[in-house]
């Protein structure tokens, strides 16, 4: 029986044994005058055996297909006549052989050794008496313990409370899961962070005003000593984060007070979308538009007010697209908190004579603030974490400068160059991509952090 | 439009206001005041006079239009999307919806209350202040001071939050949040106050304060104050307005509404046979 036949017989039986013993609790419930007397409604009763039937068969059926090939692999080397003489990969290339030959026999006319061919066909049969165990297993266990599921449905069983226990079991193993993989990308940083201040000093790292990561890869190699200060692509990180939010934080606040306060209800359905349809432009779109179009016209306008060696990759023409990519951050969320400010305050500001204006500038605003913070502070932890601009669009050298017309680098772009291409996992080189990283999760962590906070607060004070 | 037809049929078709509706002294005087929410009509007709110092309260069953009328006294009704007013409404002879007028200063000669305390985010003193600057009245802080002071004085809070003037209004409870309202609308010394159920929310004792300081305020200011507590109206108002689906049916001194109205509607109303 293959997996798919299995699984779908498994769902016939589950849902027989639900829809039995939801009759036998009705039947049951009748015997005594009505549902009232049940503990629980008859859909619970039929849930409660059908969990009881399908999980333990599910868990099985994991547990086994865990370990089956495993164990099948084992039987066949060990069948094989000089299987201890091997070494690691000479039986791996020697176990796929088999299996090949396994999936498709005379597809493969050079096999010709005869060990391969019989421990072939002793494979075939293997998994054949394999899948009709497991089969017989998972089914044997389903019909076992939703038959006992069965025969305890009566009215004074507590069926709900099962159900529901079970339901938010499975609610918390997903947030776990979710925790987990977080845990476990924070933890895989760190180590590989810490292999690398093993090699490179924490302070050459932090306060180094020099990068250049290349590394002789073997001796007598002529190539760069490799300096790892991090500063010019913490500058370049920041200048390009500043030129975006000075591009998108404006605009996006306006754009939100005019939408939420002035414009009519028609205009603000058709602007509204449109605006968040930015959002959802793919960064590599940005990132073409940005080096393609943008920096082009920036070099050409500077060459003709009269400056010299403009460099066609800048900091201005990473940061501003990335500004634009970033408007809806801001103004989808400061709308949004602007319109939660409650009418009353406008009103009792219009009551006290103020106009459109001032009752924007002194109460909506203010009263929106803490809400509007946490929508920039969120903006700019995007804005740190975006690659795809930069590169395209801000070059790759590692410059410490403030000048917003030079090419710089950010730390995404430097942990995608410093990954790309065939690297050895263990130089200072690969390393130090991981050590960018965590200075980057740390960052945008803490950024987050305030920024819901910050946002939470608001929230408190109006509901 | 169904509406008026209705309304036609229960109170007769040339409904006039029983009573005195007019008087000699008027601060506020509406004629032929018609308001409509789109194509629905909220106010028919309506005509009275408040006069200079006067407490008028405003009663009827829920929906009748005592809050659409009021709010037409100072244009608040121009922030409602759809809302349009017709008639001739004065301030001390100036038309209030005429071409040439400001609402700035009209709101700020003619201030209000709403039913819900609703103080803005700020300090108790920020509150209090708002007005005054937005209208600079005044230039130096030792002025702002004393404004801030002699309103919360007036509005009968000094005593409690002189010590805590940097924290924020919205500290405050619902009673001292209403009298911290009155006084921002003080503060900008308007020549008429309204207020639309501005002790709905509050219990008793703060409820008690606040009529308090409705007689003492009408020694200088003219109040419209519209009420769903007859005892209210009866404890704190010169005349009192019976309005009935968008009509005004009956102004008379308030002791006479009370104990021998004019009409049998305003009769019904307060002796609560419907409302
Ligand atoms: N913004 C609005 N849009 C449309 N119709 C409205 C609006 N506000 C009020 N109305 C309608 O106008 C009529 C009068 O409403 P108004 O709020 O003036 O009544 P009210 O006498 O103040 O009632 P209450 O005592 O419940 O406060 C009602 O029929 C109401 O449905
Ligand atoms: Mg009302």
């Amino acid at each position: 029986m293959n997996l798919t036949t299995l699984l779908l017989t498994l769902v016939a039986l589950s849902a027989a044994i639900f829809y039995t013993s939801r009759r036998r609790s009705l039947s049951k419930a009748k015997a005594l005058g009505g549902q009232h007397h049940l503990n629980s409604l008859p859909l619970y009763y039929g849930m409660m055996a059908c969990l009881w039937c399908a999980l333990p068969a599910i868990s099985v059926l994991v547990i086994w297909s865990i370990f089956d090939g495993v164990i099948i692999e084992r039987i066949i080397v060990q069948s094989l006549p000089n299987s201890s003489e091997l070494t690691s990969s000479e039986l791996g290339l020697l176990i796929n052989s088999i299996q090949n030959y396994a999936a498709n026999p005379g597809s493969l006319t050079e096999v010709s050794d005869p060990a391969i061919i019989q421990a072939a066909e002793r494979l075939v049969d293997l998994n054949r008496v394999n899948a009709m165990a497991r089969a017989l297993l998972v089914l044997i266990f389903g019909v076992i313990f939703g038959a006992i599921a069965w025969t305890r449905v009566s009215p004074e069983l507590r069926a709900r409370q099962f159900v529901e226990k079970v339901f938010q079991s499975l609610l918390l193993l997903s947030s776990f899961v979710a925790v987990l993989v977080t845990v476990g990308i924070v933890f895989s940083v760190l180590f590989e962070s810490l292999r690398f201040f093993s090699v490179i000093p924490v302070t050459d790292f932090v306060f180094g005003t020099h990068w250049s990561p290349q590394t002789a890869i073997h001796d007598g190699q002529v190539g760069g000593s490799g300096s790892f200060g991090a500063v010019p692509l913490f500058a370049g990180t920041l200048l390009i984060s500043a030129i975006a939010m000075l591009v998108a934080v404006p605009t996006g606040l306006m754009s939100a007070i005019y939408l939420s306060e002035y414009a009519d209800r028609r205009v603000r359905a058709i602007v509204k979308p449109m605006l968040e349809v930015l959002a959802g432009i793919p960064t590599v779109v940005y990132g073409f538009f940005a080096a393609l179009t943008v920096a082009p016209t920036i070099r050409s306008f500077l060459e003709g007010v009269g400056f010299e060696n403009v460099s066609s990759e800048s900091a201005l023409a990473a940061g501003g697209v990335m500004g634009i990519m970033i408007i809806p951050f801001v103004s989808s969320l400061s709308d949004d908190v602007i319109n939660a400010v409650p009418n009353s305050l406008r009103d009792g500001s219009y009551g006290l004579g103020a106009t459109k204006s001032e009752t924007i500038k002194k109460v909506v605003i203010p009263a929106a603030l803490p809400g509007i913070v946490g929508g920039i502070l969120l903006a700019v932890s995007r804005a740190i974490g975006e690659t795809m601009i930069v590169v395209m669009a801000a070059g790759l050298a590692a410059n410490l400068t403030a000048n917003p017309l030079e090419s710089v680098t950010t730390v995404t772009v430097q942990i995608v160059t410093l990954l790309v291409g065939d690297q050895e996992f263990d130089s200072p080189k690969t390393l130090a991509a991981f050590a960018l990283g965590l200075v980057l999760f740390l960052v945008t962590l803490t950024l987050n952090f305030i920024a819901l906070h910050v946002v939470k607060k608001y929230r408190e004070q109006y509901e | 439009m169904n509406m008026a037809t209705n309304t036609a049929e229960t109170i007769g078709d040339n409904h006039q206001t029983v009573g005195t509706p007019f008087v000699d002294n008027a601060k506020l005087s509406m004629r032929n005041v018609n308001v409509f929410y789109g194509e629905k009509q909220a106010i028919f007709d309506v005509g009275m006079d408040i006069g200079t110092n006067e407490v008028m309260a405003m009663i009827g069953p829920s929906g009748c239009g005592k809050s659409t009328f009021l709010r037409c006294l100072n244009r608040m009704n121009d922030t409602i999307e759809g809302c349009r007013v017709e008639g001739d409404l004065n301030l001390e002879g100036e038309d209030i919806y005429g071409a040439k007028l400001d609402v700035v200063p009209l709101r700020a000669r003619v201030g209000i209350v709403f039913q819900k305390p609703n103080p803005f985010p700020k300090s108790i003193y920020d509150n209090i202040a708002y007005g005054p600057r937005i209208h600079g009245l005044v230039s130096k802080r030792t002025e702002l001071d004393e404004i801030v002071e002699t309103s919360l004085q007036k509005a009968g809070l000094w005593n409690e939050v002189k010590d805590r003037l940097d924290a924020p209004g919205t500290g405050l409870s619902g009673g001292q949040q209403q009298r911290l309202c009155i006084a921002r609308t003080i503060a900008v010394s308007p020549e008429v106050i309204l207020m639309d159920e501005p002790c709905s929310a509050l219990d008793p004792i703060a409820t008690a304060k606040i009529e308090e300081l409705i007689a003492e305020l009408s020694e200088n200011y003219t109040i419209a104050i519209v009420t769903h507590s007859m005892q209210q109206a009866a404890r704190v108002s010169n005349r009192t307005a019976y309005f009935h689906l968008g009509k005004l049916i009956e102004v008379n001194e308030t002791e006479k509404v009370f104990t021998n109205p004019d009409h049998q509607l305003t009769e019904a109303y307060i002796t609560g046979r419907f409302g």
